[in-house]
């Protein structure tokens, strides 16, 4: 089975300063009642968003697509809804210095793209889409390399994360399925499979 | 060269390299529950696979249960949507369910190492964060999204990256009144709430290797608030003792059979470590969150920090902590007035833990303004409490004894905070919102702590009423 590669991603900027912003932030656990992913894009940020000055809110940056973070987004529960609320909403690439390893997962399998870079690049291009949210942030995730405007800020990604996204072996189920005697086998070697202690 | 649990754990179960460049890993059991598992399903079947192991896969309800009301159809008609997807899920593809009714129902992470079903040298995966909980018998145990959960469904397989190991001795004896929760609160307090990002962490030392299982599941549950996906404990006599005779663990001449091979999974004495870290334990006390992240906490007789003495890196996420809890930067923790005592939680809801609680509220009355909910986390612990009058000495204090679920960890149920409350809490995140008001406060603990406060109407030290105890 094969998904598309992500190679680039190209859109406006949207700055959510703050680090540590957990996974209940981005979607409260009262939007996690229900069996399908549908309008979670809705109730993202929902308790953050009643301060009306919540980039989320902000009418330039409607129609943005590439998320400014800080240190540690994502963290706290594993729930993949946080990634699937914001890439409903739009986000297709997100910059920040640090990710929660479930979250960068999570988003992974969905084809989100999280690029780290220096904290002084992630201030830059803050700092640049404040002053004018119409700048551009070009995000290569081939290249591994983050332009907006004058500035190239150089990005880092796991290389197993960057070899999936960029080859389109991203959606991995069709990978683990592939040999599955191997997987057999493997569970045939298990005494607790097996119960032959 | 010697090497640690994680490392064997994971050669045993390693199926190949994948041509990302991750291993793909076998997974032992999967344990699946009403909020992650729905859209895994779907995918499944849209793609017509199968469920590869289903005799590999249990499932129960715990997030959105009432702890009350637990007649169906429940009165949240999107609670009993999920209830009714599970229930059509798990009899299309054979899994096991414990289902609310029946005597195994409980919060994921309870009910596992209670049947048994948790063994050492397992990988172990579930649709929640704090499945790290079951490396307390020296399992290695992820918590994975919803995609995660479909790859495991239809292969029972997962594509990971290694981790790094990062070993945490704590040293010395705990003194009475402090309890695991303590220790890991102070662990995530010294390395922060990203101090583990890559790593699995190995508890160890004496104050470890003399706690109960329950005590190490409680360390190992917060594991991940430190941002260590994977935490575990080697196995020992402790966890064998534990597990003899449950429903799930081999018997009779296997589980002999099973203790020298499990013996033989635990880390070598001469094994290579990423990190080291030494953690004092005599020099701990009851420690108390005081913001919005478990990593801002103090002991119960220390002070809040003030954002005036940070460096500037550090100051707006305690200024942002401060704010939201309304609290003064510089003050006292003990002596912060609650409104809510919440003794449950994958964390802090088995035996044990109400054991101790009880111990502190029995011949008391909470305070008049407080509400106090007491949640078991399995029915199994419920009946046990019960069998020990332990819901009594609760109910004759004025708490509220409830069936078994999630409950106010997370809020996914009736059970909720409301507006500005505070809450001494003996579950695992403190995050703005967890609790169900979005303006609501939460302040971890351990259950014997929560207890204290809600007789005392505030944060007080367990130590004075402990005190008390043993002069009457």
């Amino acid at each position: 089975m094969s998904a598309s590669r992500i190679d680039h991603v190209s859109g406006r900027g949207i700055p959510l300063r703050g680090h540590d912003i957990d996974t209940d932030r981005i979607i409260p656990a009262r939007y996690l009642k229900a069996i399908s992913f549908e309008g979670l894009e809705n109730h993202v940020f929902a308790d953050d968003r009643s301060d009306p000055a919540h980039p989320f809110n902000q009418p330039q940056f409607q129609g943005a697509s590439v998320l400014l973070v800080n240190r540690n987004f994502g963290c706290g529960s594993s729930r993949e809804h946080a990634p699937q609320a914001l890439q409903r909403w739009g986000i297709n690439a997100v910059v920040g210095e640090v990710f929660s390893e479930i979250f960068f997962g999570n988003s992974v399998q969905l084809g989100l793209p999280c690029l780290t870079v220096s904290h002084d690049d992630v201030e830059r291009l803050m700092a640049a889409v404040e002053a004018d949210p119409a700048t551009v942030i070009d995000v290569d995730v081939v290249g591994l390399r983050v332009r907006s405007g004058g500035m190239t800020a150089a990005a880092t990604m796991p290389p197993a994360a960057h070899e999936a996204l960029t080859t389109g072996l991203w959606d991995g189920t069709g990978l683990l399925l592939a040999d599955f005697d191997q997987v057999r086998a493997l569970a045939e070697s298990l005494p607790y499979v097996t119960g032959r202690w | 060269m010697g090497k640690t649990l994680l490392q064997k754990v994971w050669d045993a179960h390693t199926v190949r390299r994948l041509p990302t460049g991750q291993t793909q890993l076998f997974i032992g059991l999967h344990l699946i529950h009403e909020v992650t598992s729905p859209q895994a399903f779907d995918m499944i079947r849209a793609r017509g696979w199968r469920v590869a192991f289903p005799n590999r896969t249990f499932a129960t309800v715990d997030h959105i249960v009432p702890t009350a009301n637990r007649a169906r159809p429940f009165l949240d008609t999107m609670a009993e949507a999920m209830m009714s997807s599970l229930e059509r899920n798990v009899a299309e593809y054979g899994i096991p369910l414990y289902n609310i009714g029946s005597e195994h129902q409980g919060i994921v992470h309870v009910i596992g190492p209670e049947l048994g079903l948790t063994q050492p040298g397992m990988t172990i995966a579930c649709g929640d964060s704090h499945t790290s909980t079951h490396g307390a018998f020296g399992a290695v145990a992820f918590g994975i999204g919803t995609t995660q959960v479909r790859d495991v469904l239809a292969s029972q397989c997962l594509a990971l990256e290694p981790l790094k190991v990062r070993r945490i001795d704590v040293t010395g004896r705990l003194a009475p009144g402090v309890y695991a929760k303590d220790v890991i609160l102070e662990i995530i307090r010294r390395l922060g709430v990203k101090g583990g990002a890559g790593y699995a962490y190995e508890y160890a030392g004496s104050v470890v290797e003399g706690m109960s299982m329950d005590e190490r599941l409680t360390i190992c549950n917060m594991s991940v608030e430190g941002a260590a996906r994977v935490g575990y404990v080697n196995p020992d006599e402790t966890t064998f003792q534990y597990l003899e005779g449950r429903s799930f663990a081999p018997q009779g001449g296997d589980f002999d059979k099973a203790k020298q091979y499990w013996r033989s999974l635990a880390s070598d004495g001469n094994a290579v470590y990423d990190d080291r870290v030494v953690i004092d334990g005599d020099a701990l006390e009851p420690t108390v969150t005081w913001g919005i992240n478990p990593g801002q906490s103090v002991g119960v007789s220390g002070k809040l920090p003030d954002p005036r003495d940070l460096p500037a890196d550090d100051r707006a996420g305690v200024e942002e902590a401060l704010q939201f809890m309304a609290f003064q930067g510089g003050g006292p923790i003990a002596g912060t007035k609650i409104d809510v005592a919440f003794i449950g939680s994958c964390t802090n809801s088995r035996l044990s833990d109400l054991r101790e609680a009880a111990r502190v509220v029995r011949g008391h009355h909470i305070a008049a303004h407080v509400k106090g909910l007491v949640v078991p986390g399995s029915e199994g612990v419920r009946r046990a409490a019960e069998r020990e009058g332990l819901h009594e000495i609760f109910r004759d204090a004025g708490f509220e004894w409830r069936g078994a679920g999630c409950s106010m960890c997370l809020a996914m149920n009736p059970d909720r905070l409301e507006g500005r409350q505070v809450c001494a809490s003996s579950s695992n995140r403190n995050f703005k919102g967890r609790q169900g008001s979005p303006t609501g406060r939460t302040l971890l603990m351990s259950p014997a702590m929560v207890a204290a406060a809600a007789v005392a109407g505030e944060v007080v030290d367990v130590r004075r009423h402990l005190s008390q105890e043993v002069t009457a």
